[in-house]
């Protein structure tokens, strides 16, 4: 995150012309345009956004050949249905969402035709929760603090600016007509179906304030994601954990934190989070492990298991090279 | 005051804390400030986001380029010989605004439990210059301080669900402003009309942390020709 210089800085209107384009026909669940994020504005209370599972929305911007970061369509749950205007290429990555053109199932991690007239339609989520929609150059819209990224709280970001969610009628357009690369095939696409998530957390120096027996059960006992869960955060159900803090100053909140509020419930806080915060950690989802968890739904069972800053590193750097 | 010992603690894989304070005080805030800029020329193209918060800074750094180790030794050297920043750093701000129980329910209720006339806290609202300590909760909000002890109020039992935009409130000895319309559980006393995050406005932004503001007292005329909205907060 934050590794790709060249966030999609969107499109001018003349481009806009040229772009293959998208009419929406049923906005499903929820459907958000969304890049790699908003940086750089966190001190304004601005949060983050941003693709949560990044790492799928890298992959169908690969599949095409664009930024791994330029803006696509994050789609939760499924419902989704757009109906083609331009003939084109499309990719597709992420959780399987039931994805059809036409009635024919369109497999996730894939890049795909379309000609203009066909219908794309997404059904229900059978594995994973997010499937993320590329388009070539990415979609095109006017970048706010470098960043087409949508956070409906905040009225940010989105085709209009204005931060809301794709609705019936909303005209998609591309940047570009074609995508910019040869056809392209993931070796290993990631599969999002292990009956137990193991998610890495890089312990913080908060996790000093929890007593042994809350360490103890962090990394050993069960954890289940909550219904209640949203791009701000997912709450995990398991053994209450306790520390000795109580109140504290509020201060800036990383992606991924696993901040423990007086229930003694794990929250883990993703893009759409509030920038400050004062409640105690016990450390930090590593990015990846962020971007899993967002193919998480409710019910599913995890393990928490520590991982150092270096090793993560490593992981990353791994991960953005596969995308050379 | 002598310069304090920063301390620096993992958060995240490519963020770090830095802890320079252990209580609230507003003659923290210059060093604050000092650390803020320091910090910033000292990353410079590797710096993500940097967030100044009461007694803290946290620094997210691109770790593509740099080790944890390496950000640690950075953040030491770039503090070595920190100085506060000067009282001018900040700009300052003067916000208008219009107290009126219609649209700041609880100017009253405060009142009531000193036994005074609500034009007595309205004064001792805007006797002071504020802090701002950080911006957070949504984008534009300043969490400022300290308000007179006196006045310290705790947040609602039951948060509001709507506070419009421009109402100014109180929890415990902070003030803040609501950009837009949000939930929110402060003590609403007025209304301004000066917009706080405006996309067309260069950082968006009016606060930053480490502004000062001051409250003006205007009356209800002056608060609909400066462009405010005067429904009252329950038809809000």
């Amino acid at each position: 995150m934050g590794a790709d210089e060249s966030i999609n800085q969107g499109e001018p209107m003349a481009a806009q012309e040229k772009g293959a384009t998208l009419i929406v026909r049923d906005a499903g669940a929820l459907a958000l345009v969304q890049d790699g994020g908003r940086f750089g504005v966190r001190h304004l209370g601005v949060t983050q956004g941003g693709a949560v599972d990044w790492v799928s929305l890298g992959w169908a911007n690969w599949l095409l050949g664009n930024a791994v970061d330029a803006a696509g369509i994050e789609i939760t749950l499924g419902g989704f249905v757009v109906e083609v205007q331009t003939s084109t290429t499309l990719a597709l990555a992420g959780g399987e969402l039931g994805a059809t053109l036409d009635g024919e199932p369109v497999p996730p991690h894939t890049r795909f035709r379309v000609d203009a007239g066909q219908t794309l339609a997404f059904g229900q989520a059978t594995s994973g929760l997010r499937a993320y929609l590329a388009l070539p150059g990415g979609v095109a819209a006017t970048p706010f603090m470098g960043s087409t990224s949508s956070v409906i709280r905040e009225c940010l970001g989105g085709l209009d600016g204005e931060g809301r969610a794709l609705a019936v009628d909303d005209v998609i357009v591309a940047a570009g007509r074609e995508p910019a690369g040869e056809a392209r095939v993931i070796e290993t696409p990631p599969r999002f179906t292990e009956e137990t998530v193991d998610l890495e957390m890089v312990p913080g120096a908060q996790i000093a304030q929890f007593d042994g027996a809350s360490v103890f059960a962090t990394f050993n006992e069960r954890w289940e994601v909550d219904a209640r869960a949203d791009r701000m955060g997912v709450r995990l159900i398991g053994q209450a954990l306790r520390n000795g803090a109580g109140g504290m100053i509020s201060e800036g909140i990383p992606l991924g934190a696993v901040q423990v509020p007086p229930d003694g419930q794990p929250i883990v806080l993703l893009n759409d989070r509030q920038t400050v915060g004062g409640y105690p950690r016990l450390g930090a989802l590593t990015p990846l492990a962020c971007a899993r968890l967002g193919q998480c739904p409710p019910g599913t069972q995890l393990r928490l298991v520590p991982v150092s800053p270096h090793r993560t590193r490593r992981q990353m750097q791994a991960q953005f090279a596969r995308w050379r | 005051m002598s310069a304090p010992r920063p301390r620096i603690e993992t958060v995240a894989y490519d963020t770090l804390t830095v802890r320079l304070f252990e209580a609230i005080d507003e003659a923290h805030m210059p060093w604050i400030l000092a650390a803020d800029a320091a910090l910033r020329e000292r990353f410079d193209e590797a710096l993500i986001d940097l967030v100044p918060s009461y007694t803290t800074l946290m620094l997210h750094y691109d770790a593509l380029r740099l080790g944890q180790a390496e950000a640690r030794a950075m953040i030491v050297e770039a503090l070595a010989d920190l100085a506060p920043a000067s009282d001018r750093e900040g700009r300052h701000h003067v916000i208008p605004v219009w107290y009126d129980e219609s649209v700041g329910p609880e100017l009253v209720t405060i009142a009531e439990r000193l036994g005074v006339e609500p034009a007595d806290v309205i004064r001792r609202h805007c006797e002071r210059d504020y802090c701002a300590f950080a911006l957070g909760f949504a984008p534009g909000y300043a969490f400022m301080g300290l308000v007179e002890e006196a006045l310290a109020t705790p947040r609602l039992s039951t948060p509001r669900q709507r506070v419009p935009a421009g109402s100014v409130g109180i929890a415990e000895r902070q003030t803040a402003i609501y950009p837009m319309r949000s939930p929110g559980g402060w003590n609403i006393l007025g209304r301004t009309a000066v917009t706080l995050f405006d996309r067309s406005r260069d950082e968006a932004s009016l606060f930053r942390p480490g502004d000062r503001v001051r409250f003006e007292a205007i009356d209800r005329d002056t608060f609909v020709e400066q462009g405010g909205d005067p429904t009252p907060m329950e038809a809000s």
